[in-house]
């Protein structure tokens, strides 16, 4: 039988960044992969006729540029293409626009409010800074704050002189940054309404808080500080949908040597003295190992494939109460041509931006209140996209594929599974909302897929079907992600890893978790490192 | 000839008494100028209604630090000490907690209660020995703020590896998802709720209420009194305190000006044009009252203006004072029950709903309550026989959409008394007479902007380093010779005094600096 150096558990995006860092270094690695396509979340489905589905993940900027470029992953085809700033539909029938092209944003702005577009330049300047202070952190393992080991202690050092780089009052301004909310901080910058709104969608999507929930001016950052060529903040489409991304790890994982197996699910963890030995597939399979990584979230791995015996009973209640609940639902739109949105100019760029129907952020937290009463959202925020207008190969000619991520929709309805009208009656909410803004967008409709996140959680695996393998919350970022004294990519059990997206620096098609997980295994097992360092901004 | 001091201080509620007792005693020559015609500001007491007395802004004693307990002498006497919180449930079922012990919950949740109340109690008496401190500044390359922040990390550090981690966890995390992991019964996780939001703008399941809630366990012990005579004792008691180390105390004094002349203060002015120069200026005034209304925006930087300008400090906690001909009936309640801290808070997705409508400038239509009947324990507050009950009712925002008027008070206040009943059966038919302040009317009898008892928004991005705002937080703003000491500047509201002893200690050091 064939002995393995490691295993990754899953072929997501994280898991495949890891194999391709392990087979890199010389390991025999083997990734196996519950479904039959790879990918995890980040895939490129054909599921309706010629149409391409980026049926979960749909848009990209935080894939980690030190990763792209030490795993050369545009030799194994992976093509990012930026596309045109975003727009929020109005009540009134005014639009709000923002464009890459700063003159022009700042004309569309001062259309709405002369002092926000003023004020924007500072919070721009301001937002950027705790940008370049995070990316720097996204590469590396949090230290762990309660250890008096070297590491740890040059790693916490470090954090503190990248802050004092800083003078004071930047200082407490990123203190405060951290424990804002997103409205809060907005609110010192802005007064309209529908900026504000265009703005803080970025501090709840995939997190199940609220726009005026302390903690999600950070989120906001997870969808800042990524970049597109170096662009910071600017998104792309990955060309011929998300499922590019993967593959191109995948090619690099396997030009270094390494196999992937689909249809090989995970029924445990093989655990022989304290030690993780290998794992038993759903097939009965037995594979040996030296090594385990699991791309699975925190609560799969431990809760479903280790038997509880296995770890000590203090850590599994951590785990069973690590937080991962679903708030995000999508729709995947075969559609027979372009929806019209009247309000904006003909030939306006904004048709290949993001789009959203939501013009306050009362509506907003009111969106955030259905969910916490168990239900979706009856006026949710939709970040809607058509990325065939950018990337023409994703369906026929002349067709579209529209991506409409919807906050917020719960994983359980209060309490109980979801029915298929219901499900059927969500889908129906997204769509008369974006239709008040597209009187031919229902008519258009050819196909329909509703993802909640139970369907996510069913094909992907992914707990609750969290977006991010776990809030990102102050409680479980960091050097508490997933769990205080756990942070380091390392499990309870020696020869286990975890570098999924409930690791640092958490969800996002980012590839870090993977990245630093890789880097870890590798200094266990005294091997060179293939992890490339993060390179600052500055 | 215009008067002269050492210190003036504005205000004469119990951080001002506080901070003028402790600078007298190390010297200074001190004045107190209060705008009231009584000492104490939200520490007092006052009839409402013929024969009934009630104190109508803080109403209950959990806070004080022993530093401030120690300058009253004689120490006060207390009606009663070492109250229980009882959770009222609509069906006569409650949950009684104190201490480390609960009764009314299964076996399961007393024992997890008894470890749960260990722990905050363990976690509260490290931040509090913070919050007992003049917070360092961050990257101000000063020796003195790497060594306080030192401190703070050994601290952290001795609580032990296992308990420092659940306390950096812990900190930012919310209270409505600690307490479902840790209990089953809906009172139990309702009424720990409503301690951990009450007087904020926030719900149980934000962020950062666990930091709240182990700011409410800071005195001794986290036991509630009533003090005999009601909370303004403490404040005639500070009072006295201070004129004893020679503090002189003047009352219906209202400052009107604080005097700048080439960036620095020189004294203040009262209503009547009188002048008193002072080089020290301690205001136990919010901080927006003190910059915007006393000194003047223009004095100050741009960047300092603006941070202050949003300072969140609009209040969501009303008072109810009722005057009643007797105890009502209650699910058969008896007096010794009744006389305990009595909390309104069905579970802890009631008090998130509760919250909700104060996001949109609504007030609760279910409100959560925290209510204390003093008269059981003191008799001197009400006529013979008859009773006074005080409640905190939440939520009703300052800024509530359309503005505070009488018919929206009366509503209000309707709502209030059905939710009493609902729990209190029979106090309805009890009530004499009653009162109902809004923050706004917080805002006029305790001239706090916005009402709110914690002067500025209780969380985490308004706390310790960040209190009230970057650049202000060791006591001193950033004008020569003034200085913070209410409920705004570092750690909070509350009668705790610590804001009152830390700026009286930022005051001397900054002598000493100079």
């Amino acid at each position: 039988m064939k002995v393995y150096d490691a295993l990754v558990l899953g072929a997501g995006h994280n898991g495949l960044t890891t194999a391709a860092f392990l087979a890199r270094a010389g390991l025999k690695v083997l990734c196996l992969e519950k479904n039959d396509y790879i990918g995890g979340a980040a895939v490129s489905r054909n599921l309706y006729k010629d149409w391409i589905y980026s049926n979960c993940s749909y848009v990209c900027s935080l894939l980690r540029p030190e990763i792209y470029r030490a795993l050369e992953l545009h030799r194994h085809g992976l093509q990012i293409t930026p596309y045109g700033g975003s727009v929020t539909f109005m009540q009134n029938g005014d639009y709000f626009g923002s464009y890459h092209d700063p003159a022009v944003a700042y004309r569309e702005m001062a259309r709405h409010s002369r002092r926000d577009a003023d004020a924007y330049a500072r919070y721009s300047s301001d937002t950027q800074r705790q940008c370049r202070l995070i990316r720097d952190f996204l590469l590396t393992t949090p230290p762990d704050p309660t250890s008096l080991k070297p590491r740890d202690l040059l790693g916490l050092k470090s954090i503190g002189e990248r802050l004092v780089e800083h003078d004071e009052m930047q200082i407490y301004d990123t203190l405060r940054f951290w424990t804002s909310s997103v409205a809060d901080y907005l609110n010192e910058y802005f007064e309209t309404d529908v900026i504000k709104a265009a703005l803080s969608g970025s501090g709840i999507i995939g997190t199940a808080l609220g726009v005026h929930s302390p903690g999600t001016a950070y989120v906001l950052l997870h969808h800042y500080m990524g970049d597109v060529d170096g662009n910071v903040g600017a998104w792309g489409f990955a060309r011929g949908g998300m499922g590019a991304v993967s593959n191109a790890l995948a090619g690099a994982f396997r030009a270094a040597g390494g196999e992937i197996r689909t249809e090989a699910g995970i029924a445990q963890i093989t655990v022989k003295k304290g030690k993780a030995r290998g794992v038993v597939l759903e097939s009965g399979e037995e594979i040996d190992a030296r090594i385990v990584v699991s791309a699975m979230d925190v609560k799969r791995t431990f809760l479903d494939c280790l038997q509880a015996s296995d770890l000590p009973e203090t850590f599994l209640e951590r785990v069973r109460h690590f937080k991962t609940r679903g708030s995000s639902g999508k729709l995947n739109i075969a559609l027979d041509g372009l929806p019209e949105f009247p309000a904006l100019p003909k030939g306006s760029p904004l048709y290949h931006a993001d789009m959203h129907f939501i013009d306050s952020m009362q509506r907003m937290e009111r969106a955030y209140d259905d969910w916490k009463d168990g239900t979706w959202s009856k006026d949710p925020y939709v970040d809607m996209v058509i990325p065939t207008l950018t990337d023409p190969t994703m369906a026929p000619p002349g067709k579209h594929f529209m991506s409409c991520f919807v906050q917020y929709c719960p994983h359980q309805l209060e309490g109980r599974d979801w029915t298929n009208p219901e499900r059927q009656a969500f889908a129906q909410t997204v769509i008369d909302q974006i239709a008040d803004y597209s009187p031919n967008f229902k008519d258009l409709i050819l196909d329909v897929e509703i993802r909640t996140p139970a369907d996510i959680e069913a094909q992907i695996g992914i707990t609750e079907g969290n977006i991010f393998h776990g809030e990102l919350t102050l409680d479980q970022l960091l050097f508490n992600r997933p769990l205080p004294g756990f942070a380091q990519y390392r499990a309870p059990i020696a020869g286990l890893y975890l570098c999924g997206s409930s690791t640092h620096p958490g969800g996002g098609v980012m590839a870090a978790p993977g990245a630093n997980a890789a880097r870890e295994v590798l200094l266990d097992l005294k091997r060179p490192n293939t992890v490339p360092e993060g390179f600052g901004d500055d | 000839m215009t008067e002269r001091f050492d210190v003036v201080l504005v205000g004469a509620g119990h951080n001002g008494l506080i901070a003028a007792a402790e600078l007298a005693n190390a010297g200074r020559r001190v004045l107190v100028l209060e705008a009231g015609a009584q000492v104490g500001g939200a520490c007092i007491t006052r009839e409402f209604a013929d024969g009934f007395t009630v104190s109508p802004a803080a109403h209950l004693l959990y806070q004080l630090q022993p530093r401030a307990a120690k300058l009253l002498s004689p120490a006060p006497s207390y009606a009663a000490r070492g109250l229980d919180t009882l959770v009222l449930g609509e069906d006569a079922r409650i949950v009684r907690y104190g201490g480390t012990t609960v009764t009314g919950v299964s076996e399961a949740d007393r024992l997890a209660y008894s470890s749960y109340a260990k722990r905050m109690r363990r976690f509260s008496r490290l931040l509090w020995r913070w919050l007992n401190r003049v917070p360092p500044r961050l990257g101000a390359g000063r020796r003195r703020d790497t060594r306080r922040l030192l401190r703070m990390a050994l601290e952290l550090r001795v609580l032990g590896k296992s308990e420092m981690r659940e306390f950096l966890r812990l900190i930012g995390a919310n209270i409505y998802d600690d307490v479902g992991e840790n209990f089953s019964s809906e009172l139990l996780k309702g009424g720990l709720c409503l301690d951990a939001v009450l007087g904020t703008h926030s719900g149980p399941r934000s962020p950062n209420t666990i930091m709240t809630a182990l700011y409410r366990l800071g005195g001794a012990a986290g036991a509630y009194a009533v003090p005999a005579g009601g909370m303004g004792i403490i404040a005639n008691g500070l009072a006295m305190t201070a004129r004893t180390a020679g503090v002189e105390i003047r009352t219906d004094s209202p400052v009107t000006a604080i005097l700048v002349d080439n960036g620095r203060v020189t004294g203040v002015e009262t209503a009547d044009g009188t002048r008193i120069a002072s080089y020290t200026v301690v205001s136990s005034a919010d901080p927006k009252q003190t910059v915007f209304s006393l000194v003047g925006a223009r004095h100050f930087e741009t960047g300092f203006v603006r941070r202050l300008e949003k300072l969140r400090s609009g209040g969501n906690a009303a008072k109810l004072h009722l005057a009643l001909d007797r105890l009502p009936d209650a699910h058969g309640l008896d007096a010794e029950q009744l006389g305990q801290r009595l909390l309104i808070a069905p579970g802890h997705d009631a008090v998130e709903r509760a919250f909700n409508p104060a996001k949109y400038g609504q007030y609760s239509s279910a409100p959560v309550m925290e209510i204390s009947i003093p008269s059981i324990h003191d008799e001197t507050l009400a006529p013979d026989g008859q009773h006074v009950l005080s409640a905190v009712a939440q939520y009703a925002p300052y800024a509530l959409d359309g503005g505070w008027n009488a018919e929206q008070k009366r509503r209000f206040f309707e709502i209030c008394l059905d939710t009493l009943e609902a729990h209190l059966p029979g106090v309805r038919a009890r009530i004499i007479e009653g009162e109902l302040l809004t923050p706004v009317d917080l805002e006029e009898e305790f001239r706090m902007t916005g009402g709110h008892w914690h002067h500025a928004e209780l969380a985490l991005d308004q706390f310790l380093f960040t209190r009230p705002v970057p650049g202000a937080a060791q006591y001193r703003a950033p004008l020569d010779g003034l200085y913070f000491c209410g409920a705004g500047s570092h750690p909070g509201g509350g009668v705790s005094g610590a804001p009152g002893l830390n700026a009286a200690r930022a005051v001397l050091q900054r002598e000493g600096d100079q």
